[in-house]
């Protein structure tokens, strides 16, 4: 946890003094299902925000109407001031804003440093005329080189570079998901469940690297089920349930927060909130 | 049995102006499924549309061969774009289910009595090679490879062919090491992981829905230049699974592999009919043809090749599942 503690109210759709993503009145239904009734949310910019809650809460549904992968029935929301509804989902991502996904998007049958080179965004080569000749592109393609190489390097994934992705173990997948979506070089990432299916020891390297995010000035909002894990990175933390936000607050006010233990207990018996 | 001649046409037969035919069009479809995974059934269509834009102006209307060339670029873009406006949007299985519904559509308007007098029905066009011929500069007795004979204009379309096969396979090679050859494949493997970093995934799925149906349509056109006359018939979607065939046999996503995929597929097909030709033939001094007719005879070697031919095949595939130029490494895990 960061030296200086957010005193944002510990309530629902609180304030906050500088929110880099503003969520109103998104919803989403699926048929008779409301997945996503989200009145009011604020994402603090430079912090590390959790957002927890059951399964089939809403979270990876409330990701994709956030990104562009979905559009919500109603409601706005605006990531540095501009509107991100019906705007689609590559937009999105260039204007700041990266997710990864639940499950693992490796794309398999190519190497690893062919994943991070395809991150970098406003890429000479990726015009299909300029594409053809090789000389326009070649020196920034050494340059995206460079800098994926330097990220595989901070992610443990140097030995792998030259192998198809889809060879890596689940665990450095997520890593070359995450380091993939730093190519982009978002001001904000999104990470749906990075450390599922990961074991301890790399869970450990991950929470490193989120940390990493925060002190390198980026915003991070990720979706985790470990509140061990939550506790001991997140600045602050949002609860959703049945794709409401029950509540918001430090890793103490969510421990201490009885509608937050009901909604747990009420979805799944022997789910884990930690010893708070 | 006539070693010679079978051997000499077989293999004449790999490297044919109708071989140059069958590599362009197979190497326009590994542009859309090798490269960006987009599952287009009809690249017949695209094949009968440069064959007729070439053909009809030519035929019926006179145009000089330089314009109806034109055309054939003009006709095939709108294709693409016919296709894929409605389509790139939604689920892989649209653009299948609609590529192999308009080529049918194709096929069936050009084989129709009603437009006869447009594009010649059943029985074709022919006529609109002139122009080829006259920039011939080769002699038209041709010459002899090794025990075929092979005449001065399908040399001379042999050659510039395998010229143009150079380079539309340089060109894919050199977009394909690309940075917008990165973003193919990165469709391919998974679009929504594409579209997360900022890729405009329609737009690059429409670039290469046109530039493989180019591609297509340049080998249709070679095809009906090879026969010297235009027929629905050779547009089927028969062309198209062929090419997947030819596609998967070299090695999907790689630019040589459907050069080398059509030498073999066409080599196989060739040395099975003309093989069991001779050996089902009789003479009048030896009436016994080498392979007994309860097997197969004369009235029904012709069905048999595709058999034996796809055994053949089947046989290649299992050896080499990756293909000639596949890389081996992409079979040891599942894709999905
Ligand atoms: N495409 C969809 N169609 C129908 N129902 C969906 C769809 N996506 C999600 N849902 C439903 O919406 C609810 C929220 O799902 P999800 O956002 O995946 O929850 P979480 O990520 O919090 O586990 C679930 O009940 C799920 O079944
Ligand atoms: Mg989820």
């Amino acid at each position: 946890m960061s030296a200086d503690q957010p005193v944002w109210q510990p309530v629902p759709g609180s304030r906050k003094d500088d929110a880099i993503l503003v969520v109103d009145g998104i919803r989403r239904a699926f048929g008779g299902l409301l997945a996503v009734n989200v009145a009011h949310i604020e994402v603090p910019r430079n912090r590390i925000t959790a957002l927890i809650g059951p399964n089939g809460a809403g979270k990876t549904t409330f990701f994709n109407l956030l990104t562009g992968f979905d559009t919500p029935d109603e409601g706005t929301s605006t990531f540095n001031g501009q509107h991100l509804v019906g705007i689609a989902a590559h937009k999105v991502a260039r204007m700041g804003m990266v997710r990864t996904f639940q499950l693992t998007k490796a794309l398999s049958r190519m190497t690893v440093i062919e994943n991070m080179r395809l991150g970098a965004t406003d890429q000479r080569g990726e015009n299909l005329f300029r594409g053809l000749f090789a000389p326009l592109w070649r020196g920034q393609e050494a340059q995206i080189t460079a800098r994926a190489e330097e990220l595989l390097a901070r992610f443990n994934l140097a030995h792998m570079r030259d192998e198809l992705a889809g060879g890596l173990s689940g665990g450095q997948r997520k890593l070359l998901e995450m380091a993939r979506a730093l190519m982009v070089e978002p001001e904000m990432v999104m990470l749906d469940e990075p450390m599922a299916g990961v074991n301890p020891a790399l869970k450990q390297n991950l929470l490193e690297h989120i940390k990493g995010l925060r002190a390198e000035g980026r915003t991070v909002l990720f979706v985790e089920h470990d509140m061990d894990m939550v506790r001991e990175i997140s600045d602050w933390i949002i609860v959703m349930a049945e794709g409401a936000v029950i509540a918001e607050g430090t890793a103490d006010d969510i421990g201490a927060n009885q509608a937050v233990i009901d909604a747990y207990l009420g979805a799944h018996h022997d789910s884990d909130l930690g010893d708070g | 049995m006539k070693w010679d001649l079978i051997l000499s046409n077989s293999f004449y037969t790999a490297i044919s102006a109708n071989a140059v035919a069958y590599i362009l069009v197979a190497s326009g479809l590994n542009v859309h499924f090798g490269y960006t995974g987009l599952l287009n059934f009809g690249q017949a269509g695209f094949a009968a549309i440069g064959a007729y834009s070439l053909s009809i102006p030519i035929n019926r209307f006179d145009w000089p061969w330089p314009l109806s060339m034109l055309l054939v670029v003009v006709m095939a873009v709108l294709l693409a774009l016919l296709l894929g406006i409605p389509t790139l949007r939604l689920r892989a299985d649209y653009l299948a289910i609609v590529t192999i519904a308009v080529a049918e559509i194709i096929r069936l308007f050009l084989n129709s009595v009603r437009f006869t007098w447009l594009t010649g029905g059943n029985d074709g066009l022919q006529g609109f090679t002139r122009f080829m011929e006259n920039i011939n500069p080769l002699p038209a007795d041709g010459i002899t490879l090794w025990a075929q004979k092979v005449d001065g204009y399908r040399l001379w379309l042999l050659m510039i062919g395998w010229l143009l096969v150079a380079v539309i396979s340089t060109g894919i090679w050199a977009l394909m090491r690309s940075p917008w050859g990165r973003v193919l494949k990165s469709i391919r493997e998974d679009e929504d992981a594409a579209r997360s970093l900022g890729k405009n995934v329609f737009a690059h799925k429409m670039q290469s829905l046109i530039i493989g149906g180019f591609i297509g349509a340049l080998g249709g056109m070679w095809l009906v230049l090879d026969k010297q006359s235009s027929q629905p018939q050779d547009f089927s979607t028969t062309l198209t699974f062929f090419c997947y065939t030819i596609i998967i046999l070299g090695g999907v996503a790689s630019a040589k592999g459907p050069i080398v995929g059509t030498m073999i597929f066409l080599f196989v097909i060739q040395f099975v009919d003309i093989t069991l030709q001779q050996a089902t033939r009789t003479t009048p001094q030896d009436p016994t043809p080498l392979i007994p007719t309860w097997i197969v005879d004369q009235n029904n070697f012709s069905q048999i090749r595709y058999i034996v031919a796809g055994f053949a095949l089947a046989t290649l595939v299992i050896v080499r599942p990756q293909g000639i130029f596949g890389d081996k490494r992409e079979q040891a895990f599942d894709v999905r």
